[in-house]
């Protein structure tokens, strides 16, 4: 099994230190965390986590029910990137009298749909959204043209399956939950082995 | 509603009259509503509004002061594993709290529940390196099932009632919970204590499928060579006979794993021994012959399968575990069932056949034979010019104790060689430390023991070198005169890493050659009664005299220097390279 690149999507509680339980699964297997992102949920009180990884898919699956063991963790999914949809952000600051002079640059920008989000007299910061290629790429534009900083936020990601969490968080709530419930998305969905 | 207007909902229903109470006092009061009796701890600055609460309540909760964190710990998973209750420990902040780091590390990896209480210093202190202040939520996150700092007295009920509900559900594991004094100290109308039955982010008792019990069945009754190995899941789920009940019916072999061992008496008829690296010649060799292999409560260890890819491979694996995370980790199975075992079991019992397996058990018998003539012989009989054995001073104690007695275990070859002989005819009596091999582990864990089941005698079999590791607990035994007997297996080498670096590194013995103090004067200073043997003849006696004195009681055997324990599965081989020499 090759390694390949997986989105980790994980609801959890809002609770101190949970982002420590959940990076050292990674970090005691040595597996390096390629962007991680936490955020509210479309659940009030429920957080997200975002995480991408390059791994096989043996290991993201042991390394999922590993985070879902975790008591402060509901569910944890994992996904490859035709499953998902999903956006960086990068920031780029660039020297605003080349911008001024050279409209190649002006047209460049349009081109990869950049925003101009600070505009000063020595710089201008454009945002992009996109994803990870297409924000790589235009970084190398802009670096013959004396691009001074750059930066990007890690990915977010929707699962196009998901029809969301707040049914779930129901059925969480319940103590004694009901046999239909919810099989564990990130196992083989034919064996449906796993109830919550 | 959403859950915390329920909450606030339940709350005003449940509301009594309040009354201001200390952070300290709470936590005492939840200790009384959650049955515990004893605790294991030592005080220091940071704990201190703990203890002056404790001082009230010395009649209801018993404390034994240690001599180190880690004995304490140690005597908590003792305690927790004789008595199936939940070991309570408390430590201090900054060295007390990191004292107890390995006996977390044994808890969690061994499935034991513990609570365990560390004083913090004050909230406003908190990341300014104050005196004896750890970050120990971080340290001990990795070796803990769940772990909390409380800096408000008021969280103080609730986040305990979490705190042994996490513990002892599900697959048991230890909890850590960190309180700063502010919180000790601070008083708060108390409403009084409610425990704890639901956490939505946790799910301890999965819904069973019948859809997986049912295929499980058909594989064992189509199975020609079925062969049952259990962990000490079928203990922690106090499913001993509802375990019996399943191999009795489908005339199944099993073996058991080092801490499954005691779950079913050891003169089972279908009791093939023991699985891994020095257990029974049987149990490793069959494993790669079985048709079907149902694990029952264990998770596959290193120890257990030697090289993964050579295990078990011509077998279909039916694993039966509460914690879905174990399923699929090492090893690939056919037939997953999730579950308590204590529900699965009758449920698969139902649906197989009733059958035995002559031809097949014969195989292990066949194996056993074998077994006794190249390893077990030598061992429990040896010749009268031969050094002393540790397997013939096991075999000797089996005859006094009748298998009655617990036995705790520290980690070598003296713990294998117990763990290979000692007779059992009841749950929870082989204690050990299992996954992590915590040397240092007997002493204190045998303290814990005889308290978690005060009606039975606590031998504790110890190796020289581990012995030595937490041998200030002697002080533990004196002062709340604890009644263990202690059995120290002295080779004067750290014997097991010296039979690898005979084996495997040609004989360099580099650092295992370890001398000790007099055990027996050492014993006699702290008012514990000792012997020493060196003869043969002379050791039934000994031990007959150390298991009829009343007290606690020390008996140093010395065994022979360069003894082996045989038979042996190699690292990087497969089972069924088991070597009988």
């Amino acid at each position: 099994m090759s390694k390949q690149e997986f989105t980790v999507t994980v609801y959890t509680e809002n609770q101190i230190g949970l982002l420590n339980r959940i990076a050292i699964i990674f970090s005691r297997r040595k597996i390096n965390i390629e962007s991680m992102n936490t955020s509210p949920s479309e659940v009030d009180g429920i957080h997200r986590f975002t995480i991408v990884i390059n791994e096989t898919e043996d290991v993201v699956r042991k390394l999922c029910r590993q985070i879902e063991k975790q008591v402060e963790v509901l569910k944890a999914y994992y996904n490859t990137n035709d499953e998902i949809v999903w956006q960086e952000l990068a920031l780029y600051k660039v020297p605003t009298d080349i911008i001024a002079e050279k409209v190649k640059v002006e047209r460049l920008l349009r081109q990869y749909g950049a925003r101009a989000v600070a505009i000063r007299k020595d710089y201008t910061v454009f945002e992009a959204t996109g994803q990870r290629d297409e924000t790589d790429k235009l970084v190398s534009v802009l670096e013959p043209y004396g691009l001074i900083e750059f930066v990007r936020s890690a990915r977010v990601a929707i699962i196009k399956a998901s029809h969301g969490f707040h049914e779930k968080l129901k059925e969480f709530e319940q103590s004694e939950p009901g046999e239909e419930l919810i099989e564990n998305e990130f196992l083989n969905k034919q064996d449906e082995v796993f109830t919550m | 509603m959403n859950t915390t207007e329920i909450i606030e909902e339940e709350s005003k229903i449940k509301k009594k009259p309040s009354s201001m109470v200390s952070g300290s006092v709470a936590l005492m009061d939840a200790f009384l509503m959650e049955g515990v009796d004893i605790i294991f701890g030592y005080p220091g600055g940071a704990i201190m509004p703990i203890y002056d609460a404790l001082y009230d309540y010395q009649e209801q909760l018993r404390h034994i002061l240690v001599r180190h964190e880690q004995g304490a710990i140690h005597a908590g998973q003792g305690y927790a594993r004789t008595s199936g209750k939940t070991g309570v420990v408390f430590a201090t902040s900054g060295p007390g709290a990191t004292n107890l780091v390995t006996g977390l590390a044994d808890a969690m990896i061994d499935s034991t529940p513990l609570v365990c209480i560390t004083g913090q210093v004050f909230a406003h202190l908190l990341g300014t390196d104050a005196f004896q202040e750890t970050d120990v939520i971080n340290i001990t996150t990795p070796v803990t099932k769940w772990n909390y700092q409380i800096t408000d007295a008021t969280e103080i009920p609730s986040v305990l009632a979490k705190a042994f509900y996490i513990a002892k559900s599900g697959r048991p594991g230890p909890v850590l919970i960190d309180i700063t004094k502010n919180a000790q100290l601070q008083k708060f109308p108390y409403e009084g204590y409610t425990k704890c039955t639901h956490i939505r982010s946790y799910r301890p008792r999965p819904i069973v499928r019948k859809k997986f019990i049912q295929e499980a069945a058909d594989l064992i009754n189509s199975a020609k060579k079925p062969f049952v190995i259990f962990g000490q899941g079928v203990i922690l789920g106090r499913a001993e006979n509802e375990f019996r009940k399943f191999i009795e019916k489908g005339g199944l072999p099993a073996a058991w794993t080092i801490l499954g061992m005691s779950a079913i008496p050891t003169d089972h008829p279908l009791a093939v021994g023991m699985l891994g690296m020095h257990g029974n010649y049987g149990p490793n060799l069959l494993t790669n012959e079985c048709d079907v292999l149902i694990a029952v409560g264990m998770r596959f260890d290193d120890r257990v399968t030697g090289r993964l890819d050579k295990y078990a491979k011509q077998a279909k694996i039916i694993h039966l575990d509460i914690d879905p995370s174990e399923i699929d980790k090492n090893v690939k199975t056919s037939v997953a069932v999730w579950g308590d075992c204590k529900e699965t079991l009758p449920l698969l019992t139902e649906l197989i056949e009733q059958k035995t397996h002559p031809e097949w058990k014969q195989r292990f018998n066949d194996c056993q034979a074998q077994e006794e003539d190249i390893c077990i012989r030598p061992e429990l009989n040896p010749p009268s010019d031969a050094e002393l054995t540790m397997g013939e001073v096991v075999h000797l104690l089996n005859g006094i104790t009748k298998g009655n007695s617990i036995i705790v275990t520290d980690v070598g070859q003296h713990q294998m060689v117990a763990c290979r002989y000692a007779k059992f005819t009841q749950s929870k009596s082989n204690i050990t430390s299992g996954g992590l091999g915590t040397m240092g582990f007997a002493l204190p864990a045998a303290i814990g023991a005889s308290y978690g089941d005060p009606n039975r005698s606590v031998v504790a079999i110890i190796g020289d070198g581990g012995f030595q590791m937490t041998i200030q607990e002697l002080g533990t035994i004196m002062q709340s005169e604890v009644n263990v007997k202690i059995i120290i297996l002295n080779n004067r080498f750290l014997g097991m890493v010296r039979q690898w670096q005979e084996l495997f590194h040609e004989k360099r013995y580099s650092f295992v050659d370890i001398t000790s103090p007099d055990f027996v004067q050492l014993a006699q200073a702290y008012g514990i009664r000792g012997n020493r043997i060196d003869q043969r003849d002379l050791l039934k006696k000994a031990l007959t005299e150390m298991m009829n004195h009343q007290g606690p009681y020390l008996l140093e055997v010395l065994v022979g220097k360069e003894n082996n324990v045989f038979p042996m599965v190699p690292q990087g081989c497969s089972v069924a390279e088991i070597r009988l020499k």
